[in-house]
Protein backbone atom coordinates (compact mmCIF):
# COMPACT_ATOMS: atom_id res chain seq x y z
CA UNK A 1 0.00 0.00 0.00
CA UNK A 2 1.37 3.52 -1.17
CA UNK A 3 2.45 5.85 1.75
CA UNK A 4 0.89 9.14 0.85
CA UNK A 5 -1.41 8.41 -2.66
CA UNK A 6 -3.21 10.94 -4.90
CA UNK A 7 -6.30 9.48 -6.91
CA UNK A 8 -8.03 11.39 -9.72
CA UNK A 9 -7.58 14.62 -8.32
CA UNK A 10 -8.84 17.94 -9.66
CA UNK A 11 -8.59 21.28 -8.19
CA UNK A 12 -9.85 24.96 -10.13
CA UNK A 13 -10.02 28.11 -8.96
CA UNK A 14 -13.28 30.70 -9.55
CA UNK A 15 -16.90 30.12 -10.14
CA UNK A 16 -18.83 29.73 -13.14
CA UNK A 17 -17.97 32.30 -14.94
CA UNK A 18 -14.29 33.09 -15.04
CA UNK A 19 -13.42 29.29 -13.69
CA UNK A 20 -9.49 27.83 -14.52
CA UNK A 21 -9.52 24.46 -14.02
CA UNK A 22 -5.65 24.24 -12.58
CA UNK A 23 -5.59 20.35 -11.91
CA UNK A 24 -6.75 17.62 -13.66
CA UNK A 25 -6.93 13.34 -12.52
CA UNK A 26 -3.82 14.08 -11.36
CA UNK A 27 -2.59 10.51 -9.94
CA UNK A 28 0.67 9.63 -7.51
CA UNK A 29 1.56 7.15 -5.20
CA UNK A 30 4.59 7.81 -2.78
CA UNK A 31 6.29 5.02 -0.73
CA UNK A 32 7.45 5.54 2.41
CA UNK A 33 10.85 7.21 2.81
CA UNK A 34 10.71 7.99 -0.88
CA UNK A 35 12.17 11.23 -2.23
CA UNK A 36 9.86 12.61 -4.98
CA UNK A 37 10.82 15.97 -7.23
CA UNK A 38 7.82 17.26 -8.92
CA UNK A 39 9.06 19.78 -12.02
CA UNK A 40 7.06 21.64 -14.00
CA UNK A 41 6.17 25.46 -15.43
CA UNK A 42 5.58 28.45 -14.03
CA UNK A 43 2.30 28.42 -12.97
CA UNK A 44 1.25 25.09 -13.82
CA UNK A 45 -0.51 24.74 -10.65
CA UNK A 46 2.88 23.05 -8.52
CA UNK A 47 1.76 25.21 -5.56
CA UNK A 48 -1.80 24.22 -5.94
CA UNK A 49 -0.74 20.26 -5.93
CA UNK A 50 1.70 20.97 -2.76
CA UNK A 51 -1.42 22.78 -0.83
CA UNK A 52 -3.32 19.87 -1.94
CA UNK A 53 -1.09 17.15 -0.23
CA UNK A 54 -0.46 19.38 2.90
CA UNK A 55 -4.39 19.67 3.81
CA UNK A 56 -4.41 23.44 3.16
CA UNK A 57 -6.85 23.17 0.62
CA UNK A 58 -8.98 20.23 -0.64
CA UNK A 59 -9.12 19.15 -4.04
CA UNK A 60 -12.66 19.07 -6.38
CA UNK A 61 -12.70 15.57 -7.06
CA UNK A 62 -10.45 12.62 -5.64
CA UNK A 63 -9.14 11.74 -2.50
CA UNK A 64 -5.98 11.79 -0.71
CA UNK A 65 -4.54 9.27 1.38
CA UNK A 66 -1.77 9.08 4.10
CA UNK A 67 -0.81 5.95 5.43
CA UNK A 68 -4.49 4.44 4.14
CA UNK A 69 -6.70 7.16 5.64
CA UNK A 70 -8.21 9.96 3.92
CA UNK A 71 -6.78 12.91 4.48
CA UNK A 72 -8.71 15.83 6.90
CA UNK A 73 -6.69 19.30 6.76
CA UNK A 74 -3.32 20.33 7.19
CA UNK A 75 -1.02 18.91 10.60
CA UNK A 76 2.41 19.17 11.55
CA UNK A 77 3.03 15.31 9.93
CA UNK A 78 3.52 17.24 7.27
CA UNK A 79 6.12 19.73 7.28
CA UNK A 80 5.81 22.42 4.51
CA UNK A 81 8.32 24.73 2.88
CA UNK A 82 5.91 27.60 1.70
CA UNK A 83 7.86 28.93 -2.11
CA UNK A 84 7.21 32.37 -0.41
CA UNK A 85 8.94 31.23 3.59
CA UNK A 86 6.35 32.73 5.18
CA UNK A 87 8.17 33.51 8.32
CA UNK A 88 6.08 35.97 10.86
CA UNK A 89 7.49 38.87 10.73
CA UNK A 90 7.23 40.04 14.51
CA UNK A 91 9.43 37.11 15.32
CA UNK A 92 12.88 36.58 15.26
CA UNK A 93 14.13 33.31 13.93
CA UNK A 94 14.77 31.82 16.60
CA UNK A 95 11.14 32.37 17.96
CA UNK A 96 9.92 31.16 14.29
CA UNK A 97 11.22 28.41 15.36
CA UNK A 98 10.03 27.68 18.40
CA UNK A 99 6.27 28.87 17.95
CA UNK A 100 6.81 25.42 16.03
CA UNK A 101 8.55 23.34 18.07
CA UNK A 102 6.68 24.21 21.25
CA UNK A 103 3.45 23.65 19.11
CA UNK A 104 4.58 19.68 18.02
CA UNK A 105 6.33 18.74 21.26
CA UNK A 106 4.19 19.86 24.33
CA UNK A 107 5.38 17.25 26.38
CA UNK A 108 9.39 18.34 26.61
CA UNK A 109 10.48 20.81 28.92
CA UNK A 110 11.44 24.38 28.74
CA UNK A 111 14.98 23.31 28.32
CA UNK A 112 14.66 20.48 25.88
CA UNK A 113 12.29 22.57 23.48
CA UNK A 114 15.12 25.64 23.35
CA UNK A 115 17.79 22.87 22.93
CA UNK A 116 15.76 21.15 19.96
CA UNK A 117 15.35 24.68 18.60
CA UNK A 118 18.78 25.35 18.72
CA UNK A 119 20.09 22.39 17.14
CA UNK A 120 17.63 23.05 13.72
CA UNK A 121 18.74 27.02 13.97
CA UNK A 122 22.53 25.37 14.11
CA UNK A 123 21.93 22.63 11.12
CA UNK A 124 20.64 25.53 8.46
CA UNK A 125 24.45 27.86 9.92
CA UNK A 126 21.78 30.52 11.12
CA UNK A 127 23.07 30.27 14.95
CA UNK A 128 24.52 33.84 14.36
CA UNK A 129 21.13 35.34 13.14
CA UNK A 130 19.00 33.77 16.03
CA UNK A 131 17.79 37.04 16.95
CA UNK A 132 17.15 38.63 13.78
CA UNK A 133 13.83 39.55 12.40
CA UNK A 134 13.02 38.27 8.84
CA UNK A 135 13.45 41.33 7.89
CA UNK A 136 16.79 41.77 8.66
CA UNK A 137 17.75 38.20 6.55
CA UNK A 138 18.63 38.12 2.90
CA UNK A 139 16.13 35.68 0.92
CA UNK A 140 18.55 32.75 1.16
CA UNK A 141 18.87 33.09 4.95
CA UNK A 142 15.15 33.33 4.90
CA UNK A 143 14.35 30.11 3.10
CA UNK A 144 16.57 28.55 5.25
CA UNK A 145 14.70 29.33 8.55
CA UNK A 146 11.81 28.12 6.93
CA UNK A 147 13.74 24.74 6.56
CA UNK A 148 14.63 24.79 10.05
CA UNK A 149 11.24 25.65 11.45
CA UNK A 150 9.56 22.61 9.05
CA UNK A 151 12.57 20.24 10.23
CA UNK A 152 11.93 21.34 13.86
CA UNK A 153 9.06 19.98 13.27
CA UNK A 154 10.36 16.08 12.35
CA UNK A 155 7.18 15.77 10.06
CA UNK A 156 6.82 12.52 8.40
CA UNK A 157 6.82 13.99 5.25
CA UNK A 158 8.52 16.73 3.78
CA UNK A 159 6.61 19.16 1.33
CA UNK A 160 9.47 21.27 -0.08
CA UNK A 161 7.52 24.18 -2.49
CA UNK A 162 10.36 25.33 -4.25
CA UNK A 163 12.43 26.04 -1.41
CA UNK A 164 15.68 27.11 -3.56
CA UNK A 165 14.06 28.66 -6.57
CA UNK A 166 14.72 32.36 -5.77
CA UNK A 167 18.52 32.28 -4.26
CA UNK A 168 21.34 32.87 -6.57
CA UNK A 169 23.40 29.91 -7.64
CA UNK A 170 25.89 29.14 -4.91
CA UNK A 171 23.63 29.14 -1.77
CA UNK A 172 21.63 27.55 -4.08
CA UNK A 173 23.84 24.51 -4.66
CA UNK A 174 24.93 24.47 -0.84
CA UNK A 175 21.24 23.97 0.01
CA UNK A 176 21.14 21.44 -2.19
CA UNK A 177 23.72 19.67 -0.30
CA UNK A 178 22.28 20.46 2.46
CA UNK A 179 18.86 18.95 2.00
CA UNK A 180 20.75 15.70 0.36
CA UNK A 181 22.52 15.05 3.64
CA UNK A 182 19.04 15.91 6.31
CA UNK A 183 17.38 13.93 3.54
CA UNK A 184 20.28 10.72 3.91
CA UNK A 185 20.01 11.31 7.39
CA UNK A 186 17.06 11.79 8.72
CA UNK A 187 15.12 9.44 6.11
CA UNK A 188 11.91 11.11 5.78
CA UNK A 189 9.47 10.79 2.75
CA UNK A 190 10.43 13.79 0.34
CA UNK A 191 8.10 15.44 -2.07
CA UNK A 192 10.12 18.42 -3.70
CA UNK A 193 8.82 21.14 -6.02
CA UNK A 194 10.93 22.17 -8.36
CA UNK A 195 11.23 24.04 -12.00
CA UNK A 196 14.82 22.80 -12.31
CA UNK A 197 15.06 19.11 -13.81
CA UNK A 198 18.84 19.06 -13.16
CA UNK A 199 18.06 20.25 -9.01
CA UNK A 200 15.19 17.33 -9.34
CA UNK A 201 17.65 14.82 -10.58
CA UNK A 202 20.73 15.52 -8.29
CA UNK A 203 18.23 14.77 -5.11
CA UNK A 204 15.60 12.80 -6.06
CA UNK A 205 14.57 8.98 -6.48
CA UNK A 206 12.05 9.70 -8.92
CA UNK A 207 11.09 12.34 -11.03
CA UNK A 208 7.63 13.26 -11.84
CA UNK A 209 6.97 16.06 -14.76
CA UNK A 210 3.88 17.75 -14.07
CA UNK A 211 2.34 18.89 -17.94
CA UNK A 212 1.95 22.81 -18.45
CA UNK A 213 -1.62 23.90 -17.41
CA UNK A 214 -4.23 24.78 -17.57
CA UNK A 215 -5.66 21.13 -17.13
CA UNK A 216 -1.96 20.15 -16.06
CA UNK A 217 -1.48 16.91 -14.54
CA UNK A 218 1.58 14.61 -14.07
CA UNK A 219 3.30 12.74 -16.35
CA UNK A 220 5.25 9.30 -16.20
CA UNK A 221 7.67 8.98 -13.46
CA UNK A 222 11.48 9.02 -14.07
CA UNK A 223 13.35 6.57 -11.93
CA UNK A 224 16.44 8.41 -10.80
CA UNK A 225 18.52 5.10 -10.88
CA UNK A 226 22.07 6.93 -9.80
CA UNK A 227 23.62 5.84 -6.67
CA UNK A 228 23.79 8.27 -3.40
CA UNK A 229 25.44 10.56 -2.47
CA UNK A 230 25.47 12.24 -5.93
CA UNK A 231 27.91 15.09 -7.12
CA UNK A 232 27.37 17.61 -8.66
CA UNK A 233 30.30 17.63 -10.71
CA UNK A 234 30.82 13.80 -11.49
CA UNK A 235 27.04 13.76 -12.20
CA UNK A 236 27.30 16.46 -15.30
CA UNK A 237 29.35 13.66 -16.91
CA UNK A 238 27.49 10.70 -16.40
CA UNK A 239 25.35 10.13 -19.42
CA UNK A 240 22.68 8.40 -17.58
CA UNK A 241 22.08 11.79 -15.75
CA UNK A 242 22.66 13.60 -19.01
CA UNK A 243 19.76 11.14 -20.79
CA UNK A 244 17.32 11.97 -17.73
CA UNK A 245 17.81 15.25 -18.52
CA UNK A 246 17.41 15.30 -21.91
CA UNK A 247 13.99 12.59 -21.64
CA UNK A 248 12.34 15.17 -18.86
CA UNK A 249 13.11 18.23 -20.45
CA UNK A 250 11.66 17.18 -23.88
CA UNK A 251 8.71 15.66 -22.17
CA UNK A 252 7.92 19.19 -20.25
CA UNK A 253 8.68 20.82 -23.84
CA UNK A 254 6.11 17.96 -25.76
CA UNK A 255 3.22 18.46 -22.65
CA UNK A 256 3.56 22.31 -24.01
CA UNK A 257 3.47 21.91 -27.72
CA UNK A 258 0.87 19.09 -27.52
CA UNK A 259 -1.42 21.88 -25.71
CA UNK A 260 -0.49 24.25 -28.66
CA UNK A 261 -1.84 21.40 -30.93
CA UNK A 262 -4.90 20.74 -29.76
CA UNK A 263 -6.52 23.51 -28.34
CA UNK A 264 -9.05 25.06 -30.52
CA UNK A 265 -10.60 27.71 -29.16
CA UNK A 266 -13.51 29.57 -30.47
CA UNK A 267 -12.39 33.66 -31.10
CA UNK A 268 -14.95 35.76 -29.61
CA UNK A 269 -14.61 39.42 -29.95
CA UNK A 270 -15.53 41.26 -27.28
CA UNK A 271 -18.76 43.05 -27.76
CA UNK A 272 -17.70 46.30 -27.37
CA UNK A 273 -17.51 49.62 -30.03
CA UNK A 274 -14.73 51.60 -29.88
CA UNK A 275 -15.36 54.85 -28.26
CA UNK A 276 -15.66 58.05 -29.92
CA UNK A 277 -12.86 60.15 -28.36
CA UNK A 278 -13.89 63.40 -30.42
CA UNK A 279 -17.28 63.21 -28.48
CA UNK A 280 -16.60 65.69 -25.07
CA UNK A 281 -17.19 63.04 -21.99
CA UNK A 282 -20.69 64.16 -19.93
CA UNK A 283 -19.74 64.80 -16.55
CA UNK A 284 -22.78 63.25 -15.24
CA UNK A 285 -24.15 60.86 -16.81
CA UNK A 286 -20.83 59.27 -17.92
CA UNK A 287 -21.46 57.77 -21.32
CA UNK A 288 -19.80 54.29 -21.65
CA UNK A 289 -18.36 53.04 -25.05
CA UNK A 290 -21.71 51.29 -26.45
CA UNK A 291 -21.62 47.08 -26.76
CA UNK A 292 -22.61 46.75 -30.48
CA UNK A 293 -25.42 44.15 -29.47
CA UNK A 294 -27.23 47.54 -28.08
CA UNK A 295 -26.39 49.79 -30.54
CA UNK A 296 -29.92 49.83 -32.69
CA UNK A 297 -29.67 52.58 -34.64
CA UNK A 298 -26.69 54.63 -35.85
CA UNK A 299 -25.81 57.97 -37.45
CA UNK A 300 -22.86 58.36 -39.27
CA UNK A 301 -22.21 61.59 -40.83
CA UNK A 302 -20.19 61.37 -44.23
CA UNK A 303 -18.50 64.18 -45.49
CA UNK A 304 -17.11 63.98 -48.86
CA UNK B 1 23.37 72.21 9.02
CA UNK B 2 22.45 75.70 8.13
CA UNK B 3 19.86 74.42 6.17
CA UNK B 4 18.79 72.01 8.39
CA UNK B 5 18.24 74.34 10.83
CA UNK B 6 17.06 77.13 8.41
CA UNK B 7 14.69 73.91 7.54
CA UNK B 8 13.18 73.17 10.63
CA UNK B 9 13.60 76.15 13.10
CA UNK B 10 13.63 79.39 10.90
CA UNK B 11 10.76 78.28 8.73
CA UNK B 12 8.71 77.57 11.40
CA UNK B 13 9.57 80.87 13.35
CA UNK B 14 8.46 82.84 10.31
CA UNK B 15 5.43 80.81 10.31
CA UNK B 16 4.67 82.10 13.76
CA UNK B 17 5.26 85.55 13.04
CA UNK B 18 3.34 85.91 10.23
CA UNK B 19 0.16 84.41 12.20
CA UNK B 20 0.92 86.66 15.34
CA UNK B 21 0.97 89.35 12.90
CA UNK B 22 -2.45 89.12 11.52
CA UNK B 23 -4.04 88.40 14.91
CA UNK B 24 -2.25 92.06 16.09
CA UNK B 25 -3.73 93.65 12.67
CA UNK B 26 -7.09 91.82 13.21
CA UNK B 27 -7.59 92.84 17.30
CA UNK B 28 -6.87 96.61 15.42
CA UNK B 29 -9.55 96.76 12.68
CA UNK B 30 -12.35 94.50 12.33
CA UNK B 31 -12.08 92.39 15.43
CA UNK B 32 -11.91 95.35 18.25
CA UNK B 33 -12.77 92.83 21.24
CA UNK B 34 -10.42 90.53 20.14
CA UNK B 35 -7.66 90.95 22.61
CA UNK B 36 -3.80 91.69 21.32
CA UNK B 37 -1.33 89.07 21.30
CA UNK B 38 0.10 91.43 23.92
CA UNK B 39 -2.12 91.42 25.86
CA UNK B 40 -3.58 87.90 26.05
CA UNK B 41 0.34 87.05 27.44
CA UNK B 42 -0.38 89.90 30.11
CA UNK B 43 -3.27 88.13 31.34
CA UNK B 44 -2.56 84.82 31.01
CA UNK B 45 1.29 85.24 32.14
CA UNK B 46 0.16 83.74 35.76
CA UNK B 47 -1.71 80.15 34.41
CA UNK B 48 1.50 79.98 32.17
CA UNK B 49 4.37 80.48 34.30
CA UNK B 50 2.80 78.58 37.49
CA UNK B 51 1.05 75.84 35.95
CA UNK B 52 0.29 74.17 38.86
CA UNK B 53 -1.03 76.60 41.02
CA UNK B 54 -4.60 75.97 42.40
CA UNK B 55 -6.15 79.54 43.70
CA UNK B 56 -10.06 77.91 43.44
CA UNK B 57 -11.79 75.46 41.91
CA UNK B 58 -11.98 76.83 38.33
CA UNK B 59 -8.99 79.44 38.69
CA UNK B 60 -5.98 77.07 38.64
CA UNK B 61 -2.45 76.57 35.84
CA UNK B 62 -3.31 75.73 32.68
CA UNK B 63 -1.11 72.65 33.09
CA UNK B 64 -3.06 71.42 36.12
CA UNK B 65 -6.30 72.13 34.26
CA UNK B 66 -4.63 70.08 30.99
CA UNK B 67 -3.86 67.00 34.26
CA UNK B 68 -7.68 66.75 34.69
CA UNK B 69 -8.89 67.17 30.99
CA UNK B 70 -6.15 64.25 30.36
CA UNK B 71 -6.85 62.25 33.19
CA UNK B 72 -11.04 62.13 31.60
CA UNK B 73 -9.56 61.52 27.77
CA UNK B 74 -7.71 58.83 29.10
CA UNK B 75 -10.48 57.13 30.92
CA UNK B 76 -12.89 57.64 28.13
CA UNK B 77 -10.21 56.61 25.60
CA UNK B 78 -9.32 53.38 27.51
CA UNK B 79 -13.22 52.65 27.19
CA UNK B 80 -13.33 52.90 23.83
CA UNK B 81 -10.27 50.84 23.02
CA UNK B 82 -11.60 47.76 25.12
CA UNK B 83 -14.89 48.12 23.58
CA UNK B 84 -13.65 49.08 19.94
CA UNK B 85 -10.95 46.96 19.42
CA UNK B 86 -13.01 43.33 19.93
CA UNK B 87 -15.89 44.94 18.00
CA UNK B 88 -13.32 45.44 15.20
CA UNK B 89 -11.61 41.91 15.41
CA UNK B 90 -15.54 40.52 15.08
CA UNK B 91 -16.29 42.87 11.71
CA UNK B 92 -12.85 41.99 9.93
CA UNK B 93 -13.41 37.89 11.03
CA UNK B 94 -16.98 37.83 10.44
CA UNK B 95 -19.10 38.91 7.23
CA UNK B 96 -22.36 38.08 9.38
CA UNK B 97 -21.29 39.83 12.00
CA UNK B 98 -20.28 42.87 9.39
CA UNK B 99 -23.72 42.90 7.93
CA UNK B 100 -25.90 42.87 10.91
CA UNK B 101 -23.55 45.75 12.40
CA UNK B 102 -22.02 47.97 9.04
CA UNK B 103 -24.91 49.64 9.09
CA UNK B 104 -25.72 50.77 12.46
CA UNK B 105 -22.01 51.78 12.82
CA UNK B 106 -22.22 53.53 9.47
CA UNK B 107 -25.40 55.79 11.02
CA UNK B 108 -23.89 55.76 14.83
CA UNK B 109 -19.98 57.31 13.67
CA UNK B 110 -20.69 60.86 11.84
CA UNK B 111 -23.02 62.19 14.81
CA UNK B 112 -21.36 64.59 16.78
CA UNK B 113 -20.10 64.43 20.52
CA UNK B 114 -22.69 67.49 21.25
CA UNK B 115 -25.65 64.98 20.05
CA UNK B 116 -24.40 62.25 22.18
CA UNK B 117 -23.75 64.18 25.61
CA UNK B 118 -26.93 64.82 26.11
CA UNK B 119 -27.99 61.19 26.11
CA UNK B 120 -24.31 60.15 28.21
CA UNK B 121 -26.17 63.03 30.88
CA UNK B 122 -29.89 61.30 30.86
CA UNK B 123 -28.32 57.64 30.56
CA UNK B 124 -26.67 58.09 33.87
CA UNK B 125 -28.95 60.33 35.18
CA UNK B 126 -29.26 58.54 38.46
CA UNK B 127 -25.33 58.10 39.19
CA UNK B 128 -26.22 61.44 40.97
CA UNK B 129 -22.75 63.95 41.44
CA UNK B 130 -21.31 61.24 38.89
CA UNK B 131 -23.64 61.58 36.08
CA UNK B 132 -21.40 64.32 34.27
CA UNK B 133 -18.03 62.60 34.65
CA UNK B 134 -20.06 59.35 33.40
CA UNK B 135 -21.61 61.23 30.90
CA UNK B 136 -18.90 62.74 29.49
CA UNK B 137 -16.74 59.38 29.52
CA UNK B 138 -19.94 58.01 27.17
CA UNK B 139 -19.56 60.59 24.45
CA UNK B 140 -15.68 60.11 24.41
CA UNK B 141 -15.83 56.29 24.41
CA UNK B 142 -18.43 56.61 21.48
CA UNK B 143 -17.34 59.23 19.90
CA UNK B 144 -13.16 58.07 19.78
CA UNK B 145 -14.48 54.05 19.27
CA UNK B 146 -14.84 54.73 15.81
CA UNK B 147 -11.40 54.80 14.17
CA UNK B 148 -10.48 51.64 16.30
CA UNK B 149 -12.88 49.52 15.60
CA UNK B 150 -12.75 50.40 11.74
CA UNK B 151 -8.80 50.30 11.28
CA UNK B 152 -8.81 47.04 13.59
CA UNK B 153 -11.31 45.40 10.86
CA UNK B 154 -9.46 46.60 8.00
CA UNK B 155 -6.20 44.98 9.65
CA UNK B 156 -7.59 41.69 10.83
CA UNK B 157 -8.95 41.30 6.77
CA UNK B 158 -5.77 42.13 5.29
CA UNK B 159 -3.97 39.32 7.18
CA UNK B 160 -1.89 37.53 4.64
CA UNK B 161 -3.10 33.56 3.53
CA UNK B 162 0.15 32.78 4.17
CA UNK B 163 0.28 33.81 8.36
CA UNK B 164 -2.98 32.06 8.50
CA UNK B 165 -1.48 28.97 6.68
CA UNK B 166 1.26 29.13 8.82
CA UNK B 167 -1.14 28.55 11.48
CA UNK B 168 -3.08 25.89 10.09
CA UNK B 169 -0.08 23.90 9.54
CA UNK B 170 0.96 24.14 12.93
CA UNK B 171 -2.53 23.04 14.14
CA UNK B 172 -2.56 26.39 16.39
CA UNK B 173 -5.89 26.19 18.80
CA UNK B 174 -8.00 28.72 17.86
CA UNK B 175 -7.07 30.65 20.62
CA UNK B 176 -3.56 30.61 19.80
CA UNK B 177 -3.59 31.14 16.49
CA UNK B 178 -5.39 34.75 17.64
CA UNK B 179 -3.21 35.77 20.25
CA UNK B 180 0.22 34.31 17.98
CA UNK B 181 -0.91 35.31 14.17
CA UNK B 182 -3.89 37.55 13.88
CA UNK B 183 -3.29 39.71 16.65
CA UNK B 184 0.33 40.23 16.11
CA UNK B 185 -0.19 40.92 11.79
CA UNK B 186 -3.17 43.23 13.02
CA UNK B 187 -1.23 45.66 15.65
CA UNK B 188 0.35 48.05 12.62
CA UNK B 189 -3.25 48.44 11.18
CA UNK B 190 -4.63 49.01 15.41
CA UNK B 191 -2.40 51.35 16.34
CA UNK B 192 -2.84 53.36 13.15
CA UNK B 193 -6.81 53.57 14.91
CA UNK B 194 -5.41 54.26 18.17
CA UNK B 195 -3.67 57.16 17.42
CA UNK B 196 -6.83 58.59 15.58
CA UNK B 197 -9.01 57.61 18.26
CA UNK B 198 -6.79 59.85 20.70
CA UNK B 199 -7.21 62.64 18.19
CA UNK B 200 -11.07 62.26 18.69
CA UNK B 201 -11.16 61.50 22.02
CA UNK B 202 -8.86 64.97 22.67
CA UNK B 203 -10.93 66.97 20.91
CA UNK B 204 -14.53 65.68 22.12
CA UNK B 205 -13.08 66.58 25.78
CA UNK B 206 -13.47 70.18 25.54
CA UNK B 207 -16.88 69.76 24.13
CA UNK B 208 -17.79 67.62 26.95
CA UNK B 209 -16.31 70.08 29.56
CA UNK B 210 -17.56 72.96 28.38
CA UNK B 211 -21.52 71.62 28.80
CA UNK B 212 -20.62 69.84 31.92
CA UNK B 213 -18.79 72.43 33.76
CA UNK B 214 -16.10 70.15 34.80
CA UNK B 215 -12.60 71.48 35.50
CA UNK B 216 -10.18 71.20 32.84
CA UNK B 217 -8.96 73.21 29.65
CA UNK B 218 -12.52 73.23 28.22
CA UNK B 219 -14.53 74.05 31.23
CA UNK B 220 -11.74 77.00 32.29
CA UNK B 221 -12.66 78.09 28.42
CA UNK B 222 -16.51 78.07 28.60
CA UNK B 223 -16.17 79.88 31.88
CA UNK B 224 -13.93 82.54 30.86
CA UNK B 225 -15.79 83.15 28.04
CA UNK B 226 -18.54 83.38 30.49
CA UNK B 227 -16.83 85.61 32.09
CA UNK B 228 -15.68 88.15 29.60
CA UNK B 229 -12.19 87.18 30.00
CA UNK B 230 -11.64 86.41 25.81
CA UNK B 231 -7.15 86.08 26.61
CA UNK B 232 -8.05 83.26 28.55
CA UNK B 233 -10.00 81.61 25.74
CA UNK B 234 -6.88 82.01 23.65
CA UNK B 235 -4.53 80.79 26.11
CA UNK B 236 -6.95 77.57 26.11
CA UNK B 237 -7.22 77.22 22.45
CA UNK B 238 -3.37 77.11 22.11
CA UNK B 239 -3.15 74.95 24.70
CA UNK B 240 -5.72 72.34 23.57
CA UNK B 241 -3.69 72.30 20.14
CA UNK B 242 -0.05 71.97 21.51
CA UNK B 243 -1.54 69.09 24.22
CA UNK B 244 -3.18 67.50 20.61
CA UNK B 245 -0.03 67.99 18.84
CA UNK B 246 2.27 66.03 21.55
CA UNK B 247 -0.22 63.14 21.75
CA UNK B 248 -0.82 62.67 18.26
CA UNK B 249 3.72 62.73 18.11
CA UNK B 250 3.57 60.55 20.67
CA UNK B 251 1.41 57.77 19.30
CA UNK B 252 2.72 57.86 16.37
CA UNK B 253 6.02 57.08 17.91
CA UNK B 254 4.04 54.23 19.29
CA UNK B 255 2.79 53.01 16.10
CA UNK B 256 5.91 53.05 14.36
CA UNK B 257 7.41 50.62 16.40
CA UNK B 258 4.72 48.32 15.62
CA UNK B 259 5.22 48.63 12.00
CA UNK B 260 7.11 45.20 10.87
CA UNK B 261 8.20 44.79 8.05
N1 LIG C 1 -6.31 31.27 -4.77
C1 LIG C 1 -6.37 31.25 -6.10
N2 LIG C 1 -7.44 31.77 -6.73
C2 LIG C 1 -7.52 31.75 -8.07
N3 LIG C 1 -6.60 31.26 -8.89
C3 LIG C 1 -5.49 30.75 -8.33
C4 LIG C 1 -5.31 30.72 -6.91
N4 LIG C 1 -4.13 30.14 -6.64
C5 LIG C 1 -3.59 29.84 -7.83
N5 LIG C 1 -4.39 30.20 -8.85
C6 LIG C 1 -4.14 29.96 -10.29
O1 LIG C 1 -3.82 28.62 -10.44
C7 LIG C 1 -2.76 28.48 -11.35
C8 LIG C 1 -1.64 27.66 -10.71
O2 LIG C 1 -1.12 28.36 -9.60
P1 LIG C 1 0.07 27.80 -8.72
O3 LIG C 1 0.39 28.80 -7.68
O4 LIG C 1 -0.31 26.44 -8.25
O5 LIG C 1 1.24 27.70 -9.79
P2 LIG C 1 2.75 27.23 -9.58
O6 LIG C 1 2.98 26.09 -10.49
O7 LIG C 1 3.05 27.04 -8.15
O8 LIG C 1 3.55 28.50 -10.14
P3 LIG C 1 5.00 29.03 -9.70
O9 LIG C 1 6.01 28.12 -10.30
O10 LIG C 1 5.06 30.38 -10.31
O11 LIG C 1 5.03 29.04 -8.22
C9 LIG C 1 -2.32 29.85 -11.75
O12 LIG C 1 -2.83 30.10 -13.05
C10 LIG C 1 -2.95 30.75 -10.76
O13 LIG C 1 -3.33 31.94 -11.38
MG1 LIG D 1 4.27 27.89 -6.79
Amino acid sequence: MPYLELKSVSKGYGSNGSRTEVLRDVNLSIEQGEFVAIVGYSGAGKTTLMSILAGLIRPDTGSVTLEGREMSGPGPDRGLVFQNYSLLPWLTVAENVRLAVDQVFPEKTEAGRAAHATEFIEMVNLAPARDKRPHELSGGMRQRVSVARTLAMNPKVLLLDEPLSALDALTRANLQDEIARIRAQQKQTVVLITNDPDEAILLADRVVPLTAGPNATLGESFIVDLPHPRDRKALNHSPRFRELRRDISEYLLRSRQDRHATVTRKLILPDIDPEDLSVPRNMLGRTRPLRSSEAREATVEVSS
Amino acid sequence: MKAFKFDWFILPLIGIAVVLLMWQISSKTWAKELPTPHKTWEASKDYVLKPFEKRGEMDQGILRFTWYSLILVAKGYAIALIIGTPIGFCLGLSKAFTKTFDPIIQVLRPVSPLAWLPLGLVLFLGAGKQASELGALFTIAICAMWPTVLNTAVGVRAIPQDYLNVAKVLKLSRWKTLTKVMIPATMPYMFTGFRLSLGIAWLVIVAAEMLTGRPGVGGFLWQEYNALLYEHIILCIITIGVVGFVLDRLMSLVESRFKTA
